[in-house]
């Protein structure tokens, strides 16, 4: 996984609440076996104003002049600014895939929905949590200058603006350090494996029927 | 002589107390997972990225596959036409093959959606931990287990370590007392909560379902209110062990058998919160006030009662709402002040994992026995939520009240909830849906969805526009 420090990011405001991960990647894209290739079709729906497919060309589509990730000033953002509940709905890691392949490595937001926050961590991107009135000064700030660019430091947990004003955010320890590193949790956890035995076996002895199998 | 007594555990913390394998100093834990329900859309880059890595599955024994998403609605006999869909069950049959995973192939009569088969074949069982790469996993809490939805890297991790690093949600009881009225069901407590905690109401929390009205519900009917829990924001929706819990597990094909059934049922009966157990959060609801639900917007929360009218932007607490409200109503092609009661309707779509299981099809085929189907509805499909249920159905003769009616009737599978097959909206139809979302495009791109229960949709299908079903 790619390892997250510190990024210095045009700034893209997504002014909507409980954006879902449906709109952020429409299912047909789902219908994909391949882990790649997701960022032409990010927001599919509100991006072009004609239906998308798994297989057709983006490149001749015609474009929404009006949703915001098609305006010039904000093309080559790698921050989003959004709203409440982002990332709510499906579980699809598809939505999280989609940001990455775009080019989003941090979303700011005043809440995000458990499983796509959970999900940016597997995919080298950082959801940062901000105060609601914080968010509401940071789209004014953003939507008021062109170029608006922030820096996100995940070591000293700080988005700092373009005036200089650092606003200090909380990530969990454990999550920080895996980001900050780039690591794998399945080698994490396969150190571990003594204590998944010992559990197994112990389980197996208090409830031998969760151990019949699938299989019959 | 003990001064101090601890407050009793809630039905959350057994669960987890009883699956942690290892704590970091952060309280980070390392939990087991029982049972992984898997499925064609979101496990085949977490089969890729095993293999890549020369790794396979722990525990072949504890996941169960199915194809549901993808699959077909009307008939089988020439397999999947989408070649992009056929690949993905392709894939997935492969993948189980590869690695001696139980998969219930499109032809199996177990076949359906995940959601549906899980219980239906006793491999959701109280006190389990059951992951699957969906959202709607929360419906298996209905069983005393938890069970939580995933990522696909997460179904990876499921796969080669048979564990997952969670922190413990915090706990709320969503406590419901109280008779439901006629023709009010578990889907529209669930809408009910949602409107009254919102859609992020339950973020961070594990939702346990309580009271009077919750005991009175049948499994069915827990499992549709479990399902939506995830709509209210929360990962994890469930409800204690009582002995409809046991009475509905006990014979299923994969559910205990002697000695170790009454082992099992031993433990079962002490998953319960505790009478004094203390939570995060109370939220109370009276049974008795509970009307029949219609969402009017693109978010579950976005709800009113069959007898009330779409609301007005200018009445929204703050200035996001305002803005979302009318965003809504916008796409929704409806004005603020119209009756929910005079909303016409182009489809009706009865199924999905949150109400296609026997006792739902049994409250839609009562509303629609001896009726027909409006004239200004395009179609109106009924889904089963699995080849079981379709079975049952068909031996209650359900079909035939249907088909008469004028609905299609059609195999199992996810369908027009998310329209990853053929079933969709077009752009600016207008559907009544048993299904569990409404969002934008959710049923086809430009689509617009109405939630409600079954009944609800199948009074809707008959009269062309949403009534109250309690004066059917």
């Amino acid at each position: 996984m790619r390892k997250f420090s510190v990024l210095d990011g045009l700034v893209v405001p997504l002014d909507r609440a409980n954006v879902d991960t449906d709109a952020i990647i429409p299912k047909q894209f789902l219908k994909s076996i391949k882990r790649a290739g997701f960022g032409p079709n990010l927001f599919d729906e509100w991006r072009y104003l004609d239906h998308g497919e798994p297989g057709k060309s983006n490149h001749d589509r015609p474009l929404n002049p009006d949703f915001v990730l098609n305006q010039p000033r904000y093309q080559g953002a790698s921050v989003l600014l959004t709203r409440d509940n982002f990332g709510c709905g499906s579980s699809r890691e598809h939505a999280p895939w989609a940001l990455e392949d775009y080019g989003v490595l941090a979303i700011i937001a005043p809440s995000f929905a458990d499983i796509f926050y959970n999900n940016c961590f597997k995919n080298g991107i950082l959801p940062i949590v901000l105060d609601a009135a914080v968010v509401d000064r940071l789209f004014r700030e953003c939507e008021a200058n062109e170029g608006y660019a922030l820096t996100v430091d995940l070591d000293k947990q700080t988005v700092t603006t373009p005036t200089g004003e650092s606003i200090r955010f909380d990530v969990d320890a454990g999550r920080k350090h895996r980001l900050l590193n780039g690591l794998d949790d399945i080698g994490l956890t396969l150190l571990q494996a003594d204590k998944i035995k010992a559990y197994e076996e112990r389980r197996k002895q208090e409830a031998p029927w969760l151990f019949s199998g699938s299989q019959q | 002589m003990a001064l101090f007594r601890m407050p009793g555990e809630t039905l959350f913390k057994k669960l987890w107390d009883a699956h942690v394998v290892h704590v970091e100093p952060d309280g980070t834990t390392l939990l087991y997972i029982d049972r992984h329900l898997v499925h064609e859309v979101t496990s085949p880059q977490a089969f890729e990225g095993l293999k890549l890595a020369h790794r396979t599955p722990r525990r072949a024994d504890a996941a169960i596959a199915v194809p549901d998403h993808n699959v077909p609605t009307t008939d089988r006999s020439q397999g999947i036409a989408d070649p992009v869909s056929r690949l993905q069950v392709e894939t997935l049959d492969a993948n189980c093959a590869e690695f001696g995973i139980t998969e219930f192939k499109m032809d199996d009569i177990r076949q359906g959606i995940v959601h549906v088969i899980g219980p239906e074949e006793g491999l959701t069982l109280p006190g389990m931990t059951v992951v699957c790469g969906d959202s709607h996993t929360s419906t298996h809490g209905a069983f005393g287990a938890l069970a939580f939805g995933i990522g696909t890297s997460e179904v990876e991790h499921v796969l080669a370590t048979q564990c997952l690093w969670q922190k413990p949600s915090k706990t709320m009881l969503v406590k419901v007392e109280g008779q439901l009225g006629h023709g009010v069901t578990a889907k529209d407590i669930a809408l009910a909560v949602i409107g009254e905690i919102g859609t992020a109401g339950g973020t961070g929390y594990a939702l346990e379902f309580g009271g009077s009205a919750i005991r009175a519900l049948t499994m069915e009917g827990r499992m549709t209110l479990c399902n939506m829990a995830i709509e209210a924001g929360a990962r994890a929706g469930m409800v204690a062990v009582d002995q409809a819990t046991i009475d509905y597990v006990e014979g299923r094909p994969y559910a205990p058998k002697g000695d170790a059934w009454d082992q099992a049922v031993a433990w079962w009966n002490t998953l319960h919160s505790d009478a004094d157990a203390e939570f995060d959060r109370v939220v109370e609801l009276d049974a008795a006030k509970i009307e029949p639900q219609v969402t009017w917007g693109t978010s579950p929360e976005m709800v009113a009662t069959i007898g009330g009218c779409v609301p007005n932007p200018a009445d929204a607490s703050s200035e996001v709402k305002r803005h979302d409200w009318t965003r809504a109503l916008e796409y929704m092609g409806l004005q603020a002040g119209t009756p929910i009661a005079e909303i016409p309707v182009d489809k009706v779509f009865i199924g999905s994992c949150t109400n296609s299981r026997i006792e739902d099809l049994r409250e839609a085929a009562s509303v629609a026995k001896g009726r027909k189907v409006a004239p200004n509805v395009k179609l109106a499909m009924v889904v089963p939520g699995s080849g079981l249920v379709k079975q049952q159905a068909e031996a209650e003769g359900l079909d035939r009240i249907f088909i008469e009616a004028g609905f299609e009737w059609r195999e199992p599978g996810c369908s027009m909830c998310l329209a990853m097959n053929a079933d969709r909206l077009e752009p600016g139809e207008r559907c009544a849906s048993t299904s569990n979302r409404n969002f934008e495009g959710r049923q086809g791109q430009g689509g617009r969805t109405h939630l409600v229960s079954p009944a609800m949709a199948a009074a809707a299908a008959c009269a062309g526009h949403f009534v109250d079903v309690r004066k059917e």
